[in-house]
């Protein structure tokens, strides 16, 4: 039977079969008038190969390492080597967040992740005006490089990986960790690691930003600038839809507005005159793995595909590492309830598992009290056991891409794609994302899918266990408290640091920063020579918010 | 012009750094959608700079939401100065990422009510009805 004859007869089928059903359905009709996903994507009750007709085997899926990368980025995938375990961590000061790391690395972590405190996230000290009452509290505080070599006291830079959640001041940070890693003897070419340093998902989401949209893409291209000539192995930007879904977007429309970040990343670059075939392989990727188990798979392996198309036939580059969308994912932070806190062990399980699935390079599991604090140890540790236990006790590593050629998964990834595109030609249209941000256009579709989603849960449509079902009360469980001391001690090390650096050099390396600033040479080389000196992120940020302005929060709702 | 039949003006606030900003814009567009007029500061603002937008805007009531933990040093804070500009009839009330044991407090010092996560738009409005009468 030819595949044209295989497919009429599995459609005459499924209609007698809808036929069946229809009779079937009059009499216990479905538990809902309409399935759809945690985005208000439509799912249909049955997938058959009609569903996937036009899908193009080697066309569209093809094998694991090969374009499009449907399948995944490497050939092995986890049977070479397993993802990375990442826990984003950061309390208190540097000493606590170094003991947590020498904590998570002796129970099977296999990298590292730092979680700033917002005042150095925004940019500013601990003796800002701007910092009281947050030092500490929300990650760690990091003023000087004095602070670094204490957070990394006993753990070698060249054995590790580091991932920084750090933006407007990453070029800062990225210049402190190579210094320490200069003083531990190791060389740039044997650090690897990832800063964040994705700006424009601040101005649509995660909103931690400092200069306005311009100026801010400018040190991001000085950073890659950098980092592809001497600094090989270090992601440049983590171009991150993470936020944006924890915004409130859809899948689709992280996706879809993640993408066009990276595009116009690669856009700015470009016309620096870099090569884009020697920057965009140390492009990486950061993705929210939510609640809907289906659609995130779908739309991790839809993002593989659709950015190997754009950077094949948008970009025209001919290294195939340019094409893979390497990626980290975190479980949905917004998807925990603060209503009995254990069931979000469960949750963070299926979400980890999406994104095992799904074909993540590493991983963050979030833990079950982070609607309360920062997480304990203990509850670290259930967290981190969630990915050991999915990596080595479930056998879901065993094969690559379990779930190619699911009817399902494959529509439903090819339907996520669709529509993601359909976004980005709009984007396009409004001449890029810069534009479109400016006009608010991203932020208001996260806004109305965001509010959208909350009617959806008032009314019950979309149900969330413990919050409006099955409701009950819990016992208070522990959460973690920061000590009120570590404030003062911050304070102090501060104030000892601008005591006995060399204060002349930093006046004179701030000097160079303003100077390259405004002639627009590359700033990376004097961000290092000023943080050596023990430079405060703030002396820089402030050089940065006298020359180039700030950007504020216009409030849409 | 301050009759009773005015409508309840709310001031939805973000102090601090903290960029969360989902629940906050959420609770906003309810309270307009409930029928209440909202003014949203947008983010990173200091106490300061909330209790003087209050003050200029005559609202009745702020909403607080912080979700980075400074909430103990933020919203006493507000309370503090909105007592300095005698201002102290203006409500104030909260949500976010609030330890529980953290709620005695911040009620004790002056905050009405704290909405943890899994609050709906419609408890908090029924509790802005009960709760916020316009300043006389």
């Amino acid at each position: 039977m030819s595949k044209k004859d295989k497919l009429k007869t599995i459609e005459q089928d499924k209609e007698r079969w809808i036929g069946d059903m229809s009779k079937l359905l009059s009499e216990t009709p479905e538990r809902l008038p309409r399935f759809s996903t945690v985005s208000d994507l439509e799912i249909k009750g049955l997938y058959t190969p009609e569903d996937i007709k036009d899908i193009d085997y080697s066309r569209d899926i093809g094998l694991p390492g090969v374009y499009p990368f449907t399948r995944g980025v490497q050939s092995s995938m986890y049977r070479g080597r397993l993802w990375t375990m990442r826990m984003f961590s950061g309390l208190g000061g540097p000493e606590e967040t170094n003991q947590r790391f020498h904590y998570l690395l002796a129970h099977g972590e296999t990298g590292l992740s730092i979680a700033f405190h917002y005042p150095t996230l925004m940019g500013y000290d601990s003796d800002s005006p701007m910092s009281r009452g947050e030092i500490g509290k929300c990650g760690v505080a990091i003023d000087t490089l004095k602070d670094m070599e204490i957070l990394f006291e006993g753990i070698p830079l060249d054995k590790v990986t580091t991932s920084m959640t750090i933006n407007p001041p990453a070029s800062i940070l990225l210049a402190m960790y190579i210094v320490l890693a200069e003083k531990q003897g190791i060389s740039k070419n044997e650090i690897g690691g990832t800063i964040q340093n994705d700006m424009l998902k601040e101005f649509i989401a995660q909103k931690t930003f400092m200069l306005p949209p311009k100026p801010s893409l400018r040190i991001i291209v000085d950073t890659i600038e950098y980092c592809t000539r001497e600094v090989p192995r270090w992601n440049t930007i983590s171009i991150s839809g993470y936020h944006i879904r924890e915004a409130g977007s859809t899948a689709v429309q992280e996706l879809a507005f993640t993408l066009a970040d990276g595009i116009a990343y690669v856009e700015a670059a470009i016309e620096r005159g870099l090569n884009v075939d020697e920057f965009a392989p140390r492009l990486s990727f950061f993705f929210d793995a939510h609640i809907d188990f289906f659609e995130e798979m779908a739309k991790f392996r839809g993002a593989r595909r659709m950015w190997a198309k754009i950077m094949k036939e948008r970009f025209m580059t001919k290294n195939p590492r340019s094409w893979t969308l390497r990626f980290h994912a975190q479980t949905a932070g917004c998807s925990l309830t603060a209503q009995q806190p254990y069931n979000n062990v469960v949750r963070t399980a299926c979400e980890a598992l999406a994104a095992v699935l799904g074909g993540t390079q590493s991983l963050h599991t979030n833990s079950l009290d982070e609607t309360y604090a920062i997480p304990t140890e203990e509850a670290v540790t259930v967290a981190l056991r969630t990915q050991q236990v999915l990596a080595e006790e479930t056998g879901v590593t065993n094969t690559i891409d379990p779930l190619a050629g699911s009817y399902f998964i494959e529509a439903l990834t090819s339907q996520i794609e669709e529509q993601a595109w359909e976004y980005i030609r709009k984007i396009d249209e409004m001449g890029g994302m810069v534009a479109a941000i400016e006009r608010g256009y991203p932020q208001s579709e996260i806004a109305e899918s965001a509010y959208k989603f909350q009617k959806q849960v008032d009314s019950g449509e979309k149900v969330i266990v413990g919050v409006n079902k099955y409701i009950t009360d819990h016992p208070p469980i522990t959460t973690w408290r920061m000590n009120p001391d570590i404030e003062q001690r911050q304070l102090r090390r501060l104030r000892e640091v601008k005591e006995t650096r060399d204060n002349q050099k930093v006046r004179e390396f701030l000097h160079e920063i303003r100077k390259a600033s405004q002639n627009g040479e590359n700033l990376m080389p004097h961000i290092i020579d000023a943080v050596r000196e023990y430079t405060t992120i703030q002396e820089i940020c402030d050089v940065w918010r006298d020359i180039f302005g700030t950007y504020t929060d216009p409030g849409y709702f | 012009m301050m009759g009773l039949d005015r409508k309840i003006r709310i001031l939805i606030a973000k102090p601090g750094l903290d960029g969360h900003d989902r629940g906050a814009k959420i609770i906003a567009r309810g309270f307009r959608d409930a029928g209440f007029e909202v003014i949203y500061t947008g983010l990173h603002q200091t106490p300061e700079q909330i209790v003087a937008a209050a003050i200029q805007e005559d609202v009745d009531a702020i909403g607080l939401s912080s979700l980075a933990g400074a909430h103990d040093y933020l919203f006493p804070r507000v309370i503090e100065l909105l007592k300095e500009k005698g201002a102290e009839d203006i409500i104030v009330f909260g949500g976010g990422i609030v330890p529980e044991e953290d709620i005695p407090a911040l009620t004790q010092c002056g905050v009405r009510a704290i909405f943890a996560p899994g609050t709906s738009i419609e408890e908090a409005v029924k509790w802005a009805r009960d709760n916020i009468k316009p300043r006389s």
